[in-house]
């Protein structure tokens, strides 16, 4: 056994999950609901703590100190089964996302996998059945309706977000984060070519298909946790509060921080794909190989830079969610298969197109 | 009659859904800024800031006991109040003045005036009634407490939250 890896991805795991992570669940919570006072011409959670930053820790004393109720009509086993399934998914795919470039001669990733955004869809799908499940337990019609409705949003979003990222892995040619990461710090974020070889026709012409993967990748990733405009398992005004109407207490909390769970997620990983990771603009400060030593100072830094874009993303997401109203369900499924799933389509053709032209 | 709704004929950009999430951004950031810059009004931070001053003349807070300017008090324990109350908050034990005492000549006084503000429903039909002007309806609204005991007002409470009134009704004092 190789105890210096075991240690190491423990302690990474610790401070990178439950240390950083759930933390930043619950400040997302907090976020929510400040900003969208604020863009409501309101006040929002300021009582408990300063600017009510501990409004978080009061609400997780209040769902723990809840009654568990579980009604008598529910399926046991399933209903206790589909709040774990929820979470436990959106917080296994940070397993891949590389947080840093290297501490202490330690490459920031938990797993340095080679197949990481297939990790990722894997796994982020299992979601579903935590959504699904609930919904069927529940035993109840809204519950129900929500978790049907769960099923076809998420299947009909999953094909567009993997068809979005085709592209762009076909750019890289790698399907490893942290050397997708690496080529995006020394030769431009895939949005922003303007330093290193992405300064050339060659990046700029490819910038094009990048922004309309990056574009269904986002939608798609709204889709896929159950944000507005696309919330519709949810959906106060048509199904009270859908798959988690009869759920209470710490059970509904881990509904609802999964979601923020896969909220956290979904912006690392796009981050990841799209804007750099953890890598600072213009080639500032970038190691020349995957492999080479940064000093510390260093990777604290990119630990930083890579943060400050994930709370940068989630705000996005919070606004977006208080701009926006709910799309209408047949909306919902035309944008993904008639409008997203083409697009993507014709993406990749372009980008194979772009590639040959170029080379 | 049927009304046709002309629906509205979209550019081919609206039917990009995009511009429109720009344009509501605008919104919504707009009203982030200028709230983060504090030139929205907001609503009133209760507890810190208090719309007291500008409460009116008229208002009908928590109903308290007064004294006049000679320090005596002002209730001759008639039970008009009492009778009059509709919740039935007010219980009254009147008690004689003995006659060593300075006011011996109002003859009666309460030895007991209490109010039930749990029950009380701020109507100010005792103080319309009284005819010793002795109770009044004061500013005081925000009253708390933490079991039902606590709620009731009792004669010492209710002096202190009525104070002194000056003027009006003279026929007790011993010089007119």
């Amino acid at each position: 056994m190789d105890w210096h890896l075991i240690i190491a991805a423990t302690v990474k795991i610790v401070v990178f999950v439950f240390l950083t992570t759930l933390p930043l669940v619950a400040m997302s919570v907090w976020a929510e609901r400040r900003v969208s006072a604020a863009i409501q011409d309101r006040v929002g959670p300021n009582r408990v703590g300063p600017f009510g930053l501990l409004q978080a820790v009061a609400d997780g004393i209040k769902f723990l100190l809840k009654e568990d109720f579980t009604p008598a009509h529910v399926r046991k086993f399933y209903f206790w089964l589909a709040p774990a399934l929820t979470m436990v998914p959106a917080l296994l795919t940070c397993a891949v996302l590389p947080f840093g470039s290297k501490l202490f001669g330690e490459k920031m990733v938990i797993a340095d996998l080679d197949v990481g955004p297939l990790f990722v869809f894997a796994i982020a799908s299992l979601t579903v059945y935590g959504i699904v499940l609930a919904g069927w337990a529940s035993n109840s019609k809204y519950p129900f309706l929500g978790g049907v409705r769960s099923t076809s949003q998420m299947i009909s979003y999953e094909i567009c977000m993997g068809l979005s990222i085709v592209p762009l892995v076909m750019i890289y040619g790698e399907l490893n984060l942290g050397r997708i990461v690496q080529d995006q710090a020394l030769n431009g974020w895939t949005l922003l070519p303007l330093w290193g070889d992405g300064l050339s026709l060659k990046g700029f012409a490819l910038a094009i298909p990048m922004f309309i993967s990056f574009i269904i990748f986002t939608t798609s990733m709204f889709a896929e946790t159950n944000r507005l405009p696309f919330d519709l398992p949810e959906c106060e005004t048509e199904l009270v509060a859908g798959y988690h109407t009869e759920y209470s207490s710490m059970k509904f909390a881990l509904f609802f921080l999964g979601e923020y769970a896969a909220m956290i997620i979904g912006s690392g990983l796009c981050v990841t794909l799209f804007l750099g990771g953890w890598s600072l603009p213009f080639g500032w400060l970038a190691p020349a190989t995957i492999d080479a030593e940064v000093p510390w100072w260093q990777g604290l830094i990119h630990i930083g830079a890579f943060f400050a874009k994930v709370i940068a993303f989630i705000l996005f997401f919070i606004v977006v969610r208080w701009t926006l109203p709910r799309f209408r369900y047949d909306q919902l499924m035309r944008l993904g298969w008639v409008f997203f799933f083409e697009i993507a389509l014709a993406n990749v053709i372009l980008t194979a197109l772009l590639l040959m032209w170029l080379e | 009659m049927a009304i046709i709704v002309e629906r509205p004929k979209l550019k081919w950009w609206e039917h990009l859904y995009l511009p429109g999430l720009v344009l509501g951004m605008r919104v919504t950031l707009g009203h982030l800024v200028r709230n983060l810059l504090g030139k929205t009004k907001v609503t009133m931070q209760y507890p810190e800031e208090k719309w007291d001053s500008h409460l009116p003349e008229h208002y009908r807070g928590a109903p308290a006991l007064v004294t006049d300017e000679h320090g005596r008090e002002r209730c001759v324990a008639c039970q008009l109040c009492e009778f009059i109350c509709p919740p039935r908050a007010i219980t009254i034990k009147p008690e004689e003045i003995p006659s060593e005492d300075k006011w011996a000549k109002v003859e009666k006084r309460p030895r007991v005036f209490e109010i039930d503000m749990i029950r009380c429903i701020y109507c100010g039909l005792c103080e319309e009634v009284c005819p010793e002007q002795a109770i009044y309806l004061r500013k005081d609204y925000a009253i708390v407490g933490t079991s039902r005991a606590e709620m009731v007002h009792d004669k010492e409470k209710l002096y202190q939250i009525g104070g002194v009134r000056t003027g009006l009704v003279n026929k007790w004092n011993e010089l007119k």
